[in-house]
């Protein structure tokens, strides 16, 4: 079972796109997206250095997607309202550092494609000797606010999500 | 325009609205390329458009077909996954190309104005540049060099 199915998870979401991408949900659909579920994975294993993520809490994954939408649309106006009235010169952009705890490497393409997806910020690079992430904001007024929103607001529903419940007595929530 | 006759009021105001707000957004990502002076500043413009734009259009997509089709359409689903799931990449790509370049200009800029023998190693190749290819953007950033520690 675990030889032919490495990522049941991975598995069920290839599955489920050949059936939408068909929108059709005849037997001879189901065979194909089957052969397609089954085979991708193990083509891909190669590909895939750090192994397959592992979604310890999914009900947090939801809250933090569900949080990062409303966010991404915030942020959109924000942007457009920049675009449309202010003049170029007066954008104070800026990039800025971010110490991170997050280590899990699934969990950091998480966090960047967050971070790149939402409006005015752009992840640059993770500065690899104290483990910084190095940010573009858009429109700067305030570094330390933005440092405390990507920690609390992003960085810790993350780490929530990847890692396995901490033993009671050790968890650093805060 | 028969199958926009057939539909009803709602769904034909949901989907024009967000058809209209979706070219919006779009319209105000490109005005941004034109607006923005700086290259870093540039890259936050066409953002919304992949976000709030494609969103728009697509959800209008899905209603209105789904609607004059009378079943449930939402493939469109897939090209909202796909453009969120490549998309960030290809920004993070070129702001490290556009830094990369910057730090590359200015090094130059620095080895021609002061001589100094391992820089010009370094540009033809024959010394491995150490790694401090983001160590300084914030200076690169302004066109000064960074200090060497």
């Amino acid at each position: 079972m675990k030889r032919w199915l490495p990522s049941p998870k991975l598995s069920v979401a290839l599955l489920l796109m050949w059936l939408v991408l068909n929108q059709s949900l005849e037997p001879a659909h189901w065979l194909l997206g089957g052969v397609l579920a089954i085979v991708g994975p193990l083509l891909a294993r190669p590909l895939q250095p750090h192994g397959y993520g592992y979604i310890a809490r999914l009900p947090a994954l939801v809250r933090l997607l569900g949080m990062a939408t409303v966010e991404i649309v915030r942020s959109s106006f924000n942007v457009s309202q920049i675009i449309l009235f202010r003049r170029s010169e007066g954008v104070n952009s800026q990039f800025i550092r971010i110490p991170l705890d997050l280590r899990s490497p699934h969990g950091l393409a998480l966090l960047s494609c967050l971070i790149n997806t939402t409006p005015g910020t752009v992840w640059v690079d993770l500065l690899p000797e104290r483990h910084e992430l190095l940010l573009h904001v858009f429109d700067l007024h305030d570094e330390r606010w933005w440092v405390e929103t990507i920690k609390t607001r992003y960085e810790q529903p993350i780490i929530e999500v990847f890692e396995a419940p901490a033993p009671p007595g050790q968890g650093g929530q805060s | 325009m028969t199958a926009l006759d057939a539909m009803p009021w709602w769904a034909a105001l949901t989907a024009s609205f967000l058809l209209v707000l979706g070219g919006l957004i779009t319209l105000i990502g490109t005005v941004g390329l034109l607006r923005l002076k700086t290259f870093y500043q540039r890259i936050h413009g066409p953002a919304i458009t992949i976000t709030l734009g494609t969103g728009c259009i697509l959800i209008a997509s899905m209603v209105y077909f789904t609607v004059t089709q009378s079943r449930l359409v939402i493939h469109e689903i897939l090209i909202a996954a796909f453009v969120l799931m490549t998309a960030p990449v290809v920004s993070m790509l070129i702001m490290r190309a556009a830094l990369y370049r910057n730090q590359y200009d200015s090094r130059v800029v620095s080895a021609r104005s002061v001589p100094n023998p391992e820089q010009e190693l370094v540009e033809r190749g024959a010394l491995q540049p150490e790694r401090s290819f983001a160590g300084d953007p914030v200076n690169a950033h302004e066109g000064r060099t960074s200090p060497r520690s």
